[in-house]
């Protein structure tokens, strides 16, 4: 990983973890330094949630050392448990209390003063907007209220350092934009977030760095932009408006381009540069195309060249984009 | 860090979260309350007449079967209130918000230790509702003072027991179907004792299980503490039971706790 001068609010070295004789975790290390955003990204069963669960000290890793804001994870657990704040993928919160009473239950098992801490509640039901419901029981909440007050109860005692595991899955688009806003919010104030996620749109949203978990191995680590540049280039999408149109870009082009019938298309391998455009437009009709699209190396280019699959989520990706 | 500068008032805090939950979610009272006092009714008005005349010897049975059934139904009922504990545990387990309890640096025996008490607590209010329909069916005990105090004791205490073992259940099931099948056997263990009719009526094989299991030295105990019958050493009996159960359910539980159950 690049280095770094800040001190590192996470440092792991050689975590190991296997559920029977199935290896989990092959090794990991890593150095994420404080105030930074680190994306762990990975299809489903790659090991994720069990580096969060390993981390947030809820699973005691086979081997490896973590060291957590200053605490060594084995050494001093609760002295990690004072600095982190966990979101998990499953909502944590009491859905027979109330959402105030849920962040008030944080401000105590926190161990806040009564007067911060009820400031405290009041801030994050505004920031969350949560206001109208505050005082209803949560099991009459819907699916992306609870997950909004679980992440402000993970908030409640300020933490340092947060996990978030999958935090936008089941939200819909706006809602997930919100949750971003959030983040970077956090980030501006000086905390760290160690995020894990599906969605490859969100780490390149967010990450300052970021690592790709396949079969409890980190095959890839680094910035977004460094990850995109490890993909063989990008293509020129070109639309027309009839066959024969398409036909006489394909005689024009020669060999190099794929041509789709259905929609009338065709693709042509570039570097995305206005000189390349240029020339492709040149040798064209130019009157005979519909649109013209660039398409760039996108972090789901990245995970099909590195696993040799498509991202599980690659489709939905795409529709949430819209 | 020592979190045990904590302990009572994150044993206070989780306390308070669990007595909300169950005044707010009070259907496993009404189980745990429910069945005991089904058949207390059913064998009182059903049985009754019968069973009292054979049982007690009285020409009018049914009257003096109430109090010779009461001891075990009470009883009974911390054994369906160890199936509420297993149950409300396995759900909690189940719902992300122990694993969050876990990640934050509180005192971990208070999520045990607050769910003892309230469990505790929920039983002996259930059997307090089951002494009162039993009071208005006609139960009249015959107990000093020192009487009343010595049988609210042996109830705490097996409740306290059967709670821990409640909890084990609840904490070491995978689902929430073998949480609450587990502590099914409880619930009958009353009638496989002396809690409906003598021991002595039982043939052989099945008499030496009734009178050798925990439930029928508790319900005679109880029996003489609150009708004045001849206790021996079912008093000894019955809290080495209690305590051995407990201790039991306590060392089970401890494990249960410590292993990951989050997904």
């Amino acid at each position: 990983m690049t280095i770094n001068k800040t001190p590192l609010a996470i440092k792991v070295t050689g975590l190991r973890k296997s559920h029977g004789d199935q290896v989990v975790l092959n090794g990991i290390d890593l150095d994420i330094p404080e105030g930074s955003v680190f994306s762990l990204l990975g299809p489903n069963g790659a090991g994720k949630t069990t580096a969060v669960k390993i981390l947030s000290t809820l699973t005691t890793p086979d081997a490896g050392t973590v060291t957590i804001n200053g605490h060594d994870l084995a050494g001093d657990p609760d002295g990690v448990r004072a600095s982190i704040g966990v979101t998990g993928q499953f909502s944590a919160v009491d859905i027979l209390l109330t959402g105030v009473e849920n962040l008030r239950l944080m401000v105590d098992l926190g161990h806040l003063d009564r007067r911060v801490g009820r400031q405290r509640c009041a801030e994050l039901i505004d920031q969350f907007d949560l206001g109208e419901v505050a005082r209803k029981p949560v099991v009459t909440y819907s699916g992306g209220t609870r997950r909004r007050l679980d992440l402000a109860m993970t908030l409640v005692g300020a933490p340092r350092i947060i996990f978030l595991d999958e935090p936008t899955t089941g939200l819909d688009p706006r809602a997930r934009r919100t949750t971003w806003q959030v983040i970077r919010d956090l980030v501006a104030d000086g905390v760290t977030i160690f995020l894990t996620t599906q969605y490859l749109e969100e780490a390149d949203q967010l990450a300052d760095q970021l690592a790709v978990l396949d079969h409890g191995r980190l095959i890839a680590e680094g910035t977004p932009e460094e990850l995109k540049g490890r993909v063989p280039g990008g293509s020129i999408s070109l639309n027309f408006a009839t066959a024969t149109a398409l036909n006489d870009a394909v005689r024009a082009l020669g060999g190099q381009s794929i041509r789709n019938d259905d929609d009338l298309s065709l693709q042509i391998p570039s570097d995305g540069s206005a000189l390349a455009v240029q020339g492709v437009l040149n040798r064209l009709d130019i009157g005979s195309i519909r649109n013209l699209s660039l398409h760039t190396p996108d972090l789901d280019d990245v995970f099909l060249a590195l696993t040799g699959k498509p991202s599980t989520n690659e489709k939905k990706d795409q529709e949430d984009q819209q | 860090m020592n979190t045990a500068s904590h302990a009572v008032s994150d044993t206070f805090t989780m306390l308070r979260r669990n007595f909300k939950n169950q005044l707010r979610y009070p259907t496993s009272v009404i189980a745990i309350v429910g069945i005991p006092v089904l058949f207390l009714l059913l064998f009182v008005y059903v049985f009754g007449g019968a069973l009292g005349t054979a049982v007690t010897g009285a020409p009018a049975g049914r009257p003096e079967y109430v109090n010779y059934i009461l001891p075990g139904l009470i009883i009974m009922t911390a054994a369906t209130g160890s199936l509420g504990a297993a149950t409300s545990t396995s759900v909690d387990m189940t719902e992300g918000i122990i694993a969050r309890f876990k990640t934050m640096a509180i005192f971990r025996p208070s999520i045990l230790i607050a769910r003892v008490i309230s469990y505790v607590t929920q039983t002996l209010a259930s059997m307090a509702l089951v002494l009162g329909v039993a009071l208005l069916m006609g139960f009249s005990p015959d107990a000093s003072f020192v009487d009343w105090i010595a049988a609210v004791g042996l109830l705490a205490l097996a409740s306290f027991a059967l709670t821990w073992l409640g909890i084990a259940f609840g904490l070491a099931a995978k689902t929430l179907d073998t949480a609450s099948n587990l502590p099914f056997p409880l619930i009958l263990l009353p009638f496989v004792g002396s809690g409906v009719v003598p021991t002595e009526s039982m043939p052989a094989g099945l008499r030496q299980f009734a009178e050798n299991q925990p439930f029928t030295p508790i319900i005679e105990t109880l029996r003489g503490l609150l009708l004045g019958t001849h206790i021996g050493h079912s008093g000894i009996l019955a809290i080495s039971w209690c305590v051995g159960i407990a201790v039991v359910g306590f060392c089970w539980a401890l494990k249960a706790f410590a292993r990951d159950r989050t997904r």
